[in-house]
């Protein structure tokens, strides 16, 4: 469905060659069930990656990671230049620079859309309250809702609300945002309203890392596709070369199962 | 359309009304005519032959008789309080021990449910067993049958006045329940009561200050502890400059009972703590239900934007986890209300206790009764009021 928006337009971008984001050798276990396989992975800054594969490979583990919504349990990642590990005031800082959107949005339900968008500006980065609301509202106009900033995220339309999650994410004024299936809870008329606004994002050169099936995203935006299956980095292309010339039997498997149907 | 399938039912033309049991509007106004005019029956019925009696019996009605003498002592009161009194101050009395057991007891029960419910909760696996234990042995057992297992414990299990247990010098333990030196009277305290108000009001005013310079330069400031500081700080100022007296009122054997200092009946104590552990075993499951119903991606959102873990409980998750623990809340702290009535059973001098004692004499019966549950309904609806009020204030919004 979304193979209809702005193919071919990508935006041209030349890469800094700084990197924000190097894993080494990352393991983890639930238990017994080894969900990441030694993953190594290097982001540069303005690099926009699209992550894919099939459910449980472990692509929402691995960017979740990357802001210790989980922990691993081997291995080193270093988001730019702290390395997270159990120091809370390293996690606390890394987090405050990498925005995340989740499935599910998870607004805060009791407050406004307006607050939503300032209470991580006001609590952590100590803004004045003012600046802080000329900011939302500023975020909030770019993804195009910001009439509804005195409602409550009851009130809003799924996609409304993935906008607003955006919003919220970028008032902080992150250096890398993840995206972890940002589409996947939403009806499909309200996919295109979010998949545009990550567009825009994309071609402001934002850093981006983004878990998702729409796989017309990441032919129009991505420099770079991963793909995920049982908890390794199975191949890792540009979409030129990802979609038209797969590698492993794996991703091919993978790729006929989503695009052909 | 909607008229054509209903005539064929027999349903009336719009607007009217047709007289068949089958049409709902007719058969709802039929309905709330029988059931209003079983009532009036019923209570016609009740009114007269009450009077009836009362007139057979020749019993005066009306509440005179709170005027009168009351003629029996009250083991302990807030107020001054002796035999020559009237009934009506009597029943004030009453109705403050009523009172003081209810605050207390609501407050302890909402601090130690607070604590079960979180614990119960914990990833320890001990406390949370624990915990758990507490919660379904409490609630599993009447509370009639808990207050007398406490008073039994104060009046059975702890010595005789004259062999008092004597844990620290000045306090001692016995059956006739606890004594505590108590500071001797002095104007200082006094001021430092007015020390204390002014206090609190300074710290509400610091709170104000604070979030009005968060909102303006986004620095925030340490309100809390400022105010805690005030609190606690002012009183031992003014204490300091009233002279700091020492000077205490200890509780002194002289026959057959302690004299000064504080006391803590048995009666009192069994009935507060009964209550209070009965009422907290439900409250910590409210409050594990509450924290339980807000979803964890909630707290995943918070700290992907890097809030701390303190604001993210004090600005994310309590609000959310309040709304749906105040309702049943609520019915916690009414419900406690109504079974301090049960003092009745250990003797603590409650309002139903010493209403009870006044009936007795007085033969006031209907009186006595419609002023209990007069005053009951009085302090449930209160404690309603209130909550809902509270409850409205912190609803969620939704379309």
């Amino acid at each position: 469905m979304s193979q209809a928006m702005s193919q071919g337009t990508k935006p041209k971008h030349t890469l800094s060659g700084e990197e924000i984001i190097r894993c080494t050798g990352v393991n983890k276990w639930y238990g017994e069930f080894h969900v990441l396989k030694n993953v190594n992975l290097s982001v540069q800054k303005g690099e926009r990656i699209v992550v894919c594969g099939p459910s449980g490979s472990g692509k929402s583990t691995m960017i979740r990671c990357l802001n210790r919504l989980e922990e691993h349990q081997k291995g080193t990642i270093v988001i730019d230049g702290i390395e997270l590990t159990n120091n809370l005031k390293n996690i606390e800082l890394v987090r405050r620079e990498v925005g995340m959107v989740f499935q599910h949005f998870n607004l805060f339900p009791h407050l406004t859309v307006l607050e939503n968008c300032t209470l991580a500006p006001i609590w952590v980065r100590k803004m004045p309250k003012a600046e802080a609301e000329e900011r939302a509202m500023s975020y909030l106009k770019r993804v195009r809702i910001a009439e509804q900033a005195k409602k409550y995220p009851g009130q809003l339309s799924g996609g409304q609300q993935q906008r607003v999650a955006i919003a919220r994410s970028l008032c902080m004024s992150p250096k890398v945002m993840l995206f972890d299936e940002p589409t996947s809870a939403l009806d499909p008329e309200m996919v295109k309203e979010v998949l545009d606004v990550m567009i825009g994002l994309a071609e402001d050169g934002m850093t981006m890392l983004c878990v998702t099936h729409e796989m017309g995203f990441a032919k129009s935006v991505a420099d770079r596709v991963i793909f995920m299956d049982r908890g390794e980095i199975v191949e890792q292309d540009t979409p030129d070369a990802f979609f038209s010339n797969p590698k492993s039997e794996r991703t091919r498997l993978f790729l006929s199962q989503i695009l052909n149907h | 359309m909607a008229t054509e399938t209903r005539t064929t039912q027999g349903a009336p033309p719009p607007g009217g009304v047709s007289f068949s049991l089958s049409d709902p509007t007719f058969r709802a106004i039929v309905y709330q005519i029988l059931v209003v005019g079983a009532v009036v029956l019923v209570g016609w019925f009740l009114i007269s032959n009450t009077l009836d009696n009362l007139a057979r019996r020749s019993i005066a009605t009306g509440y005179h008789f709170l005027e009168r003498e009351a003629a029996f002592g009250i083991g302990e009161s807030l107020i001054d309080y002796s035999p020559k009194d009237t009934y009506g101050r009597a029943f004030l009395v009453g109705v403050l021990n009523t009172l003081k057991v209810s605050i207390i007891g609501v407050i302890l029960a909402t601090i130690i449910g607070t604590i079960i419910g979180v614990a119960r909760l914990s990833s320890n696996w001990l406390i949370a067993k624990l915990a758990s234990t507490y919660v379904e042995i409490i609630r599993n057992i009447p509370p009639l049958l808990q207050l007398f297992f406490w008073y039994a414990l104060v009046s059975d299990g702890l010595p005789p006045v004259r062999q008092a247990l004597n844990p620290i010098p000045g306090v001692f333990l016995s059956q006739r329940g606890l004594r505590v030196p108590v500071p001797a009277p002095d104007p200082v305290w006094a001021n430092m009561g007015i020390a204390l108000l002014v206090a609190i009001v300074a710290a509400w005013g610091v709170s104000r200050w604070a979030r009005a310079r968060q909102a303006r330069t986004g620095q925030p400031f340490p309100a809390g502890w400022t105010g805690l500081g005030l609190i606690v700080g002012l009183p031992i100022l003014t204490w300091l400059a009233g002279g700091a007296p020492l000077a205490m009122d200890v509780p002194k054997l002289t026959g057959f009972n302690f004299t000064g200092g504080g006391a803590i009946s048995p009666e009192f104590f069994a009935i507060l703590t009964g209550l209070t552990l009965y009422t907290a075993a439900f409250i910590a499951e409210v409050v594990r239900s509450g924290i339980k119903a807000v979803n964890w991606g909630q707290t995943e959102a918070a700290r992907a934007l890097g809030l701390p873990s303190s604001p993210t409980l004090r600005l994310v998750i309590l609000p959310q986890a309040l709304r749906v623990i105040v309702p049943p809340l609520t019915s916690q702290y009414l419900n406690l209300t109504k079974n301090s009535s049960l003092a009745l059973a250990i003797g603590y001098p409650d309002l139903v206790s010493i209403a009870n004692t006044t009936l007795n004499q007085t033969g006031q019966a209907i009186e006595g009764v419609t002023m209990i549950m007069g005053t009951y309904l009085v302090i449930s609806l209160s404690i309603s009021i209130f909550m809902n009020w509270y409850n409205k204030r912190i609803a969620l919004v939704e379309r």
